[in-house]
Parts: structure tokens; sequence; C-alpha cells
């Protein structure tokens, strides 16, 4: 094959290349034409193959395919596909390049070999998802993206910090395991952290995806955080703090999800609990364990993109997300609510959709390895994701009361991409195998065994019961216009306002001491004045006579001590 | 969980209230019978919490009613105006 040789992530830049000079017309043919080609390249790759290059005296790895990297990359060309499909109907250029050029590096960071090679994918993958908020080109979603920017580059910085330690110590740039052993292992793994939004590094997730344009967020919430995913499970398979920082992550971000009111910032909450769902997984570091992490965030890249889909749908027709707007939405869009449906279906861990034959994995080994209470976190946030994501989002935005909201159907092209992704969904749901013989270790487990079909379907339909009745009872708490206080109080209120106040307290300090020098230096100018002017004392010319007296007297007041 | 209660789930939609009613004793009867279904298959258990019988449904119910009032009351101190972060 010609392209053969082709970096895997090449074809995705090549394709915006040409996007630029497409006119608007004929723009669909690149868009649609490079995941698929970029396909074709990647499956021109053997598993096993590693590239090496030298560099300013560097060796550099800038393609391995491994079991690993190999099932990232097919997801993310899937991931592409399916956001490019979803934002075709877009005249805005910047959008559709960004879109190419994200994907692009998301597969640059999924193949590379070497810590550098990963740090420069990083940083575009940073660059380039920026670009998505920015797009939405309002004052709000530009603040909130300079944020977003601030802490991704801020992850950068970590990263290439962590590396040149690493290469001190080993003389090598090879991404392999790290563990936490040394100071260059913390600094990548905080690095890591925060792309993965670890607990309090959370809120650029929640801050800036929900302020992205209705298609950027598609393509937002299949990268970055999975290339951390990715990135932890190569670098931090079996560190036993993964295990708590994950479990953390799926049963905090529920809270916020349940009271939260714009709709895809409770998808960005439900996307903090599903990767704590792949980081616990990694942190329990057995086969099964890994399996678990590795498909789930295989599914979860997909009936996420499906739900922010049917979510960017909503806002795209309606101009409203938050839910106290939204209701009743399933007569006009019967179809996109269908769609939400699966997604939903599927984020809950239904048998038959795809979330159930991942989960399920990394919950049965958080129990085989003996870590019950973390199995307990576990369980209790597969609850609360079926309450929030599975039934709180549906409800919502289609059903409950009647927002009295009338608009057309989705675009086709959206619901083409929406319908793809439910396919996707119920596919590797209903027949798992496709996907469990991608993962890097071979799977002996079985989904759809007595035990966990009735365990599940009893956990989930309880939840939906206590749903049912806590509306029915009038104690579920109403969608308000309201926001929720979370940890970037800190560095939006706190910080701010403090430094304000300091500002403002040194304002003041400096007022006053500018007064005291302005009154004291007044003060000896008077002083001097007085002294020293015209009529001043000590200006006065003084008459011999009374000097000589002077004189006179002092030395007849020392001789009289002397002769005491 | 009497009647008239029920169409406080839509209460701007009465033509759905019969419906509704069906569907929701539909669920309840599919509920009843994932408890049953503990009677008739047998689970393989790791945790000993695992063995109580509806364990799953009880921990999916009471995880749920937990989750929520304890949302109810975080909103009590951590719910703003939605302009907040923008009046500096």
């Amino acid at each position: 094959m010609i392209i053969a040789d082709l970096h895997p992530g090449l074809p995705f830049f090549l394709g915006a290349l040409v996007v630029l000079v497409t006119p608007l017309r004929y723009r669909w043919i690149p868009l649609l034409l490079t995941p698929l080609l970029g396909f074709i390249n990647l499956m021109g790759w053997e598993l096993g193959t590693t590239t090496e290059l030298t560099f300013l005296g560097f060796t550099l790895n800038p393609v391995r395919v491994d079991r690993l990297s190999y099932l990232f990359g097919i997801l993310f060309h899937i991931a592409a596909f399916l956001g490019i499909l979803f934002s075709l109907h877009l005249k805005d250029r910047m959008q559709h390049i960004a879109g190419l050029c994200y994907a692009g590096s998301a597969i640059g960071a999924v193949f590379a070999g070497d810590l550098l090679t990963l740090f420069i994918f990083w940083e575009l993958l940073a660059l380039t998802s920026s670009l998505l908020i920015f797009a939405r080109r309002e004052p709000r979603a530009f603040r909130s993206g300079t944020r977003y920017l601030i802490f991704q580059v801020g992850s950068g910085v970590l990263l290439l910090a962590g590396t040149i330690v690493y290469f001190n110590d080993s003389s090598s740039l090879l991404f392999e395991h790290i563990g936490l052993t040394s100071t260059a292992g913390w600094l990548i793994f905080l690095a890591f952290g925060i792309k993965s939004a670890f607990p309090l590094l959370h809120n650029w997730l929640t801050d800036a995806y929900p302020e992205a344009t209705p298609t950027g967020t598609v393509f937002l919430s299949a990268f970055t955080t999975k290339v951390a995913v990715y990135a932890l499970a190569r670098g931090f398979p079996g560190t036993e703090l993964l295990i708590y920082i994950g479990v953390t992550m799926t049963c905090f971000p529920i809270f916020y999800a349940v009271i939260e009111n714009d709709l895809r910032r409770v998808l960005a909450y439900s996307m903090i609990n599903q990767i704590g769902f792949m980081i616990c997984g990694i942190g329990i570091g057995t086969e099964l364990a890994i399996n678990g992490a590795i498909s789930h965030a295989f599914n979860d890249v997909i009936f996420k993109s499906l739900l922010m889909m049917t979510m960017g749908a909503v806002l795209f027709r309606t101009g409203k997300i938050n839910g106290s707007d939204l209701g009743g939405l399933y007569k006009s869009m019967p179809k996109t609510a269908a769609f939400c449906l699966i997604g939903a279906a599927s984020i809950s861990a239904f048998p038959l959709f795809s979330g159930f034959v991942s989960k399920s994995m990394v919950m049965a080994a958080a129990l085989e390895e003996g870590y019950h209470w973390v199995w307990i976190g576990l369980l209790f946030a597969s609850a609360g994701v079926f309450h929030h994501a599975g039934i709180k989002i549906p409800f919502f935005a289609f059903f409950s009361h009647d927002a009295g909201i009338r608009v057309k159907e989705a675009p086709t092209n959206m619901l083409f991409a929406m319908g793809l992704a439910a396919l996707l969904c119920i596919g590797i749901g209903s027949y798992p195998w496709i996907l469990y013989d991608l993962l890097p270790f071979p799977v002996s487990y079985l989904p759809f065994d007595n035990t966990h079909v009735i365990a599940q379907l009893q956990l989930l339909f309880f939840s939906a019961l206590a749903f049912v009745w806590l509306k029915l009872s009038g104690i579920y708490p109403p969608e308000l216009r309201s926001i929720n206080l979370d940890f970037e109080w800190v560095y939006r209120k706190l910080v701010p306002t403090q430094f304000s106040n300091l500002v403002s307290a040194y304002q003041r300090f400096a007022e006053i001491a500018h007064r005291l020098w302005v009154y004291s230096s007044r003060r000896l100018e008077v002083a001097g004045r007085r002294l020293h002017g015209p009529d001043g004392q000590l200006s006065k010319t003084w008459m011999t006579g009374s000097m000589i007296v002077i004189v006179l007297l002092t030395l007849s007041a020392v001789l009289l001590k002397n002769l005491l | 969980m009497n009647q008239h209660k029920e169409t406080s789930l839509n209460p701007n939609d009465s033509s759905h209230s019969s419906r509704l009613r069906w569907g929701i004793g539909l669920f309840f009867m599919l509920c009843a019978g994932l408890v049953l279904a503990d009677f008739i298959f047998h689970r393989h258990t790791i945790h000993p919490w695992e063995t109580l019988w509806g364990f799953y449904a009880l921990f999916g119910f009471v995880a749920c009613v937990l989750l929520v009032l304890i949302a109810k009351v975080m909103r009590l101190f951590l719910m703003r105006s939605e302009d907040y972060y923008d009046n500096r």
C-alpha cells in the first residue's frame, strides 16, 4: 500500500490542510474521507512495530504499535468519524480543522513510543482542543477556554519537567512502566492526573466542556481524557493510589450531577465518574482489571459521544441546554430522544448495552482482589450513574413537563452520527467479543451469566424505583437556574477576591504612607524655615560680645567642675 | 403510591396520566419479578453482603435515595445564582 508508511496521526493533519483549501460546497468529501483513509493507513501497520528516529542525539520512537496503542488508535478513528459526521453541517472552517488536528494529535499521542513525542502531541492536544471552545465566540466561552488552556498547558509543562528528570535518571526516553518511585514518576503522574481530571484537578473539564460549541463537545469528550487514561494504563498500572483516586472520582461527581442544571455539565460530571471506573481498574492492575478499564474507555468514548451528540442536537435546535428550560422534546425530536435513551442505557450498563460488558469487569476485579470497600463505592457509583445520566438526562430534556418548545428534528447528518454510535453501543453490548478480541490480555470473563445479569438488573430497576418514588413524593430536587460551587471556587472566587483585597489593602497602606511622608516633610520644611529662614533663630547674625560671654561662661563652668 | 399522586409526575399533561399509570404499574411488577428471580436463580457470591436475598435491589434503592437526599442538602450551601462568577 502506498500510504502504509504514514504516521497514523498524519492523515488527519493532511486532511486538515486539504479542508483548509477546499470550498465549502465540497468540504464534506475530505472531511469524511480523512478518518476512513486514516483507518486504512492504520490497518497497514503491523502489531509489534516500533519506528526509531535519532533527533539531536535523542533516540525517539514516533510510532509504537502494540495491542494497547492499536486499540486506542481504532477507537479514536471511530470517535473522529462520529464527530466529523455530527459536525458536517457546519460552515465554520476553524472548527473542522481544529477537530481534525485534535483527532490527529490524540492518535499521535497514543502511538508515541517515547516521552518527548508524547509531550509534543500532549501539547498539540491542548492547543487544538481549546479552539473548539473558543469557536463558541462568546466572552463566557473565551474566559472558560482560557482557564482550560492554562490547565492543559500546565499539564504539558509538568510532563516535560518529568521527562527531563526521567532522562537524567535513566538516560532513556522510552515510555514504558514508570511507577511512583522517583521524582520523575510523580511529575509525570501529576501531568497525567490533570488531563484525566483527578479530584481537585477536575474543574477544567466541568468548566470548559459545557461551554464549547454543540459539536465541539463531542470531540472534546472523546479524546483528551482517554489519552490520559491510556497514558496511565501504560505508565502506572497496578499503582495502588490509583484505586482510591478512581473510587473517589466515581463517587463525588454524581452528587453534583443530581443538582446540576446544565445538562451538558451533568454529562461532564458523569464523565469524571466513568473515568473513575477506568482509573480504579488501572490501579488494581490485574489482567481482568486492565481489560475492564481499557474496554470501558472504548465503550465510554462511544456512549458518551452519543449522549453529548443528543444534547448537542438539543442545544443546536432549541438554543437551550438547562434542565429547567427543557422538557417534552420527544414530541419534536423523537429520533434524538430514542438515541438518547440508547446512550442512557449504555452508560447505565444495562445488559445488552455496551457499558455492561466492560464496567462489570472492573467491579469483579475489585471484589476478586479483596478491595471490598472500593467495590461498595463502585456499586454506589453504578447506581448513581443510572440515576443522573440514565434517567435525569433523557427525562428532563425529552420528557418531564412539556416546556412548549416546538423545533425541527436534528439535521440528517447528526441523526446518522447518533444512529451509528447507537448501533455500536448495542452491537458491542450484545456481542462484546468483537471488543474483547482487541484487548491487551486474553478474556475469560463471561458477562452474561445469571449472577451478573440479575444483580445488575436489580440494581438498575431499584435505582429507577427510587427515582419514581422520590419524584412522586415531591422529594426529588427540582431543576433550578443556578450553579453549584465546586473546587474551582478557590481559583475563580477565593484567590481573585483575596488578591484584589490584598491589592486594595496595599493601596490603602501606600496612601497612608504617602500622606505621612507628605505631612512630615512639610513639617520639616516649616521647622527648617522657622530655624533657618530669613527670621529664623539660627540664621541670625550674633554679636561678637555675646559670643565671648558664652565662651567665658562655658570655660568657667568647666573650670568650676574640675575644681570640685 | 396512590392514584392522584401519580399525575404529579406530569402535572401539565393529564391526557397521559392513564398511560403513565399503566407504565408505572408495569414497572412495579418488573421490580417485584426481579426480586423473585433471586429465589429461582442462584447467584454466585464473593462478598458476604451479596448472599443477602435481594441485596442488589435494596442497595440500588437505598443508594439512590441517599444520593438524592445528600445532594439536596448540598444545595443548601453550594447553590449560587447563575451569574455568581460573572460579577467581580
